[in-house]
């Protein structure tokens, strides 16, 4: 029996459960960025940030490097290719789904409506 | 992209968080009453339209779904790259329409209990797809093995497809 045990999932998942960290990886994975930077772009104060950037470093998603006074943080490696990738993979067939379904239901709306079954 | 980005902005966006060790949770709103959204839901012919978008390349070798509390479903499936169709079963635990359906996924122990709510918000519906997998394990293997639903290659392939899709821009 193979066993797939990841701890760092653990950690990873937990960093990944936040809408703005996963907006500071999309971003990241756009360019790097310093704390600063990141903290402005998501309207957010710095120990805010920094709060959510410490998150994600120890989860191994983001590397941060503090060059002069400025700190640099930059994508983790591969942790988050895999779970981000699947996360995302999964999220687009949903919504593939979901607009095929949003076209049944207008579907049905219109029907409703020329049987005059509308409830008030 | 810019084409394609303005017909994105009227889609309502579809959210996935795991949302424990055990739970993965899928959220989408839709832009009709729960009745309607409900109905494609529970009735087979409709079902069958959407939970295969043609995009999918994805056939049905055969589709039972005996739609109430205590019924079962059985969906099996082909696609080009696979040697043999693929079966998905269960049972329905809870139907309440127009609220809450509840099924079990049974092609594999590790199978995940399905429940969807469907909650009204102004006319619209908000449905929220919830899968408790059996245990903690469960979920990390399905994840780490790129599977989606449960442990099934399908929806592997599934997911290279829509990735090539999006890539090539179709």
């Amino acid at each position: 029996m193979v066993q797939y045990s990841h701890p760092r999932l653990d950690a990873s998942f937990a960093a990944l459960s936040d809408a703005t960290r996963r907006g500071v990886l999309q971003q990241l994975g756009q360019a790097d960025a310093s704390i600063t930077d990141l903290a402005a772009k998501f309207h957010m104060t710095l120990t805010g940030m920094k709060k959510h950037v410490g998150v994600l470093e120890q989860a191994g998603l983001v590397t941060t490097e503090k060059i002069g006074r400025v700190r640099t943080c930059k994508l983790g490696r591969r942790a988050l290719e895999q779970e981000a990738a699947w996360i995302e993979n999964y999220r687009q067939m949903w919504e593939a789904r979901f607009d095929a379904l949003d076209t049944i239901v207008e579907e049905l709306k219109r029907k409703d409506k020329t049987h005059g079954r509308k409830r008030k | 992209m810019g084409a394609k980005e303005s017909s994105l902005a009227m889609k309502n966006p579809t959210t996935v968080d795991r949302k424990s060790d055990r739970e993965l949770v899928v959220t989408r709103l839709f832009n009709g009453p729960p009745r309607i959204v409900f109905e494609a839901w529970a009735r087979p012919e409709l079902f069958q339209r959407w939970w295969l978008p043609k995009s999918f390349g994805i056939s049905y070798v055969s589709c039972e779904m005996d739609v109430r509390t205590g019924g079962s479903y059985r969906l099996v499936f082909s696609h080009p790259s696979l040697e043999q169709p693929k079966a998905f079963f269960g049972r329905y635990i809870e139907v309440t329409p127009p609220s809450r359906l509840v099924w079990t996924n049974e092609e594999s122990e590790d199978g995940a209990v399905t429940t969807v709510t469907f909650e009204d918000k102004g006319g619209k519906t908000l449905v929220v797809m919830h899968d408790l997998y059996p245990t903690k394990e469960a979920l990390d293997a399905a994840i780490a093995s790129g599977a989606t639903s449960g442990t099934d290659e399908t929806f592997a392939q599934l997911d290279e497809l829509l990735v090539s899709l999006d890539a090539s821009g179709a």
